[in-house]
């Protein structure tokens, strides 16, 4: 009698241990609360590990196909579950678990060089399905992350581009730009500043230094300090982060020292008000009421302030020159500013004014480029519209 | 030697960040995480010469007493303010400080904020005039989004909010991702020669 | 000066003025303005919808007070949408600002909907350092938080159980407001890790994630107070977005209306001097 009840009675893991069933696996009979009309679901099938690619190490990707019972049959699997030993007989311990409906896991917590099997099982809440096992497996650190091969590829070729034209600008050939009317206008608005006797005000955006805006920024305001201590026009440099500011100030000072006027140079004027947004707007604001600059300039990145800044400036009738690389600003301070320097002009800016053949030379090289990436959008277009996506697949990093 | 030492440093990091893109192996893997903690225990050290230059600064204007010198009071004031309610009450729900936060901070900010909507309209009823074809159809543009984007477009025409949808999706996407291939073209060439010392006004002068 | 030259350079006080108006008497006097729901929204609310009960999803607050009128309520509209599905909520921040606005919202839908702090919810709190702080949450949530927002351990809460990485989130949520944000959350989580990720932002900067939302990347976008008051909408439930839409579409019909004058008083002032 008992023996047809057990025989009637499915899902019930009292298997020897040595039976096709468990492979080899150890687990304790008591595991499983058997019901009379409980069936173990249906095991996950093709189950590989490989060693999570592109990584410092210490990763394995466990994969596996879908269970026939989950989100099909009798949609009765809630989990896998996903254990881990360096035997295949033995020591498998649980490491995690993946919702149903996934079919991917990663083991974080491997040490390199050491091979591992991974079991997964089907769990409905009360019984898990047959154990299905990995073939060995260990993890290891990749010396270069093959995902990015498009983009080493491209800033191996921008780089070339841009030394090629530094060079050919170190050997004196004569590089045409187009001419920049924003650019073009900041001696302009230096020399009006000094005419009317106000002072000139330079906002470097609210990012800290880290930022390559930032950087760009205090390139120009080197430029601009160096004008403006040359025609002794006040220069007021309200900053937003403190390592601008002692930024700034080393960089206004040397600019003053190249003119030939340290005496002029004023730390105070280059002073720090709050890293908070609003906070720096309403600072700004204050200032340009109270000092009415004659001229602004907003070199740098800018959040949601940039149209209070630009309007109260426009407000006091100076002028204005703005240049920021946050496409979403760019709208607003071409509506309030008398130029703008868009985008790429931004960083363009410090070999304009200073027209330093080297600095021309890697502006040439980087417009080679651009041309390059426009002839590779078109030819990529081309192709995707005829079903061709293996180019866009390969630019695509991971 | 001083301005040496900064183009070296400013050589060794660039390179290791490169590096360390290309190359997940240790150690060079740990390297952005590395310089980026180095960054914020930088930044916050620089916060302490920010607020050293705003206190001295405003300290000496009650001294001197220029025209606008009782702003100051204000801002010193407010500092001390803040700093002891965070400092003896500390900043949690509740106290002091966070009282101060929801009540006197938020309403502030946001209020600089809501500026916008005056100065969005002010700047557009100056500056959105058909001077040329390109500025009439920037202007055309900016009235069909407008309009398209809230209810009252739906009301005058049910076909709004698409077209204001489709010039979103697709001529503004093209000229933002125009725009930032072009910024991206420009970050590395600038990076390129802040690496290589090409370009170092910003750091040590001409 | 003629009238023309006078209109067409009036004192922008006047045009505050009128906007203000604008915008206090629909407040004060609600029109009513039915809200269309368009497609990014619609994305986003079926991404919520398609979860199912006891599923986790992380709500990442990168947004201040100064853009809470856009975002908030965002936050509190995704709250009560969660909360109603029976969904998990683990909260964290990118912004230090944020982790007592995402706080004060999961509070308020919890205390509508009988859910409780530390089963059904809880709140990380802040880690500074941005995207370095999405890698370390994709390897390890409790290392890299092992206290939540008030210092308890987040070993304590019930929700945090079995809770480890990326592994064991169902969706990923960025409400954001500039950097670190959505675009970070991007690059790793859904980049790296293939994780569903959707995103709300302010209005101004909502265009430049349709190139994302359209490549699949983003699972649904909620794009400043009209977005929030579309998701209201959707959730049948209205909130201060809603409430906004009347005041938001006279401003933006007064603006437009500004536009056109501006311009009339321009051609007529060209003609004349023609």
């Amino acid at each position: 009698m008992l023996l047809i009840f057990l025989v009637l009675v499915k899902g019930i893991i009292f298997y020897p241990i040595d039976t096709p069933h468990d492979n080899n696996l150890a687990f304790n009979i008591g595991e499983s609360i058997v019901e009379v009309e409980s069936i173990a679901p249906a095991p996950p099938t093709n189950v590989v590990a490989k060693d999570k690619p592109n990584d410092a190490g210490g990763g394995i990707i466990v994969s596996w196909t879908k269970s026939a019972d989950d989100g099909a049959g009798r949609e009765s699997v809630i989990e896998y579950q996903i254990f881990r030993s360096t035997s295949p007989d033995e020591g498998f311990e649980l490491i995690g678990t993946a919702n149903k409906g996934f079919y991917r896991f990663v083991d974080s917590a491997t040490k390199d060089g050491t091979k591992y099997f991974y079991v997964v099982k089907a769990f409905d809440g009360m019984l898990h399905s047959q154990a299905v096992m990995s073939e060995a497996v260990a993890s290891r650190a990749q010396w270069f992350h093959t995902g990015r091969i498009s983009m080493l590829v491209a800033v191996l070729i921008i780089s070339f581009l841009v030394l090629w034209f530094i060079r050919k600008a170190k050997r004196g050939e004569e590089l045409y730009i187009r001419p920049i009317a924003g650019l073009e206008a900041v001696d302009d608005a230096v020399g009006r500043a000094t005419e009317m006797g106000k002072p000139i005000m330079y906002i470097p955006g609210i990012l800290d230094m880290d930022d390559i805006q930032t950087i760009a920024s205090m390139i120009i305001l080197g430029r601009v300090a160096r004008k403006a201590a040359e025609y002794e026009t006040p220069l007021l440099v309200p900053c937003c982060r403190s390592i601008v500011m002692s930024a700034a100030q080393e960089t206004v000072k040397e600019a003053y020292l190249d003119a030939g006027r340290p005496d002029s140079y004023d730390a105070d004027k280059i002073r720090y008000l709050t890293d908070d947004q609003f906070g720096y707007a309403a600072g700004v604001d204050g200032l340009m009421i109270r000092e009415t600059p004659g001229a602004i300039f907003y070199m740098g990145a800018f959040y949601a302030e940039s149209l209070i800044l630009a309007e109260t400036g426009h407000s006091t009738g100076a002028i204005q020159i703005a240049g920021t690389a946050m496409p979403s600003q760019l709208p607003f301070f071409v509506t309030a500013c008398d130029y703008t320097l868009i985008g790429e002009e931004l960083f363009a800016a410090s070999a304009y004014l200073s027209r330093e053949p080297l600095l021309l030379g890697s502006l040439k090289g980087q417009d080679f480029g651009k041309a390059i990436f426009i002839i590779i959008i078109i030819i990529g277009v081309i192709l995707a519209t005829f079903g061709f996506s293996e180019l866009a697949a390969w630019l695509t990093t991971g | 030697m001083k301005k040496q030492i900064p183009l070296i440093i400013t050589f060794i990091a660039g390179m290791a960040m490169i590096i360390q893109y290309f190359i997940p192996h240790r150690p060079f893997s740990d390297i952005q995480q590395l310089f980026n903690t180095w960054f914020l225990i930088i930044t916050v050290f620089a916060m302490i010469l920010g607020l050293g230059n705003l206190l001295k600064l405003h300290t000496r204007r009650l001294q001197r007493r220029p025209s606008g010198w009782w702003y100051s009071i204000v801002l010193l004031i407010g500092f001390a303010i803040m700093f002891i309610a965070g400092m003896v009450w500390g900043i949690e729900r509740g106290t002091p400080f966070d009282y101060l936060f929801w009540n006197v901070h938020l309403p502030m900010s946001s209020m600089m904020f809501a500026l916008l909507a005056f100065f969005v309209a002010s700047a557009s009823y100056r500056a959105f005039r058909a001077r040329t074809p390109e500025a009439t159809l920037l202007l055309v543009s900016a009235i069909l989004v407008m309009i398209g984007r809230v209810p009252l477009g739906n009301y005058i025409w049910d076909k709004l909010p698409l077209l204001g949808d489709w010039i979103m999706s697709y001529p503004n996407m093209a000229g933002q991702r125009a725009i930032m291939i072009g910024i991206a073209l420009g970050v590395i060439s600038t990076s390129l020669r802040i690496i290589l010392g090409i370009e170092r006004t910003y750091l040590v002068g001409k | 000066m003629n009238i023309i030259e006078r209109l067409e350079k009036i004192d922008r006080r006047i045009i505050f003025i009128l906007i203000l108006l604008a915008v206090i008497i629909p407040l004060l006097l609600p029109i009513g303005f039915k809200i269309k729901v368009s497609e990014p929204v619609r994305i986003f609310y079926e991404t919520i919808e398609e979860l199912q009960p006891g599923s986790i999803v992380l709500i990442s607050s990168e947004y201040d007070p100064s853009t809470m009128p856009e975002v908030y309520p965002m936050n509190q509209a995704l709250a009560r949408h969660c909360f109603a599905k029976n969904l998990k909520i683990i909260g964290m921040g990118l912004w230090p600002q944020g982790i007592p606005l995402n706080q004060a919202s999961m509070e308020q839908a919890a205390e509508e909907y009988g859910k409780e702090y530390g089963v059904d919810y809880v709140n990380l709190g802040y880690k500074a350092g941005g995207i370095v702080v999405i890698s370390a949450v994709s390897e390890n949530i409790p290392t890299t938080f092992p206290q939540d927002y008030a210092g308890r351990s987040v070993e304590e809460f019930e929700v945090m159980e079995g809770v480890k990485n990326f592994d064991n989130i169902d969706l990923i949520v960025s409400l954001s407001a500039g950097d670190p944000g959505v675009r970070q959350w991007i690059m790793i989580a859904q980049g790296r890790y293939g994780k569903k990720v959707s995103g709300g932002v302010t209005a101004v900067s909502a265009p430049a994630f349709y190139p994302y939302l359209h490549a699949g990347q983003l699972r649904g976008l909620i794009g400043g107070m009209k977005g929030a008051a579309e998701y209201e909408t959707l959730i049948k439930k209205s909130g201060t977005a809603s409430r906004g839409m009347d005041a938001q579409s006279i401003a933006h019909g007064l603006i437009v209306l500004f536009i056109v004058l501006a311009n009339v008083f321009f051609i007529i002032g060209k003609r004349k001097k023609a």
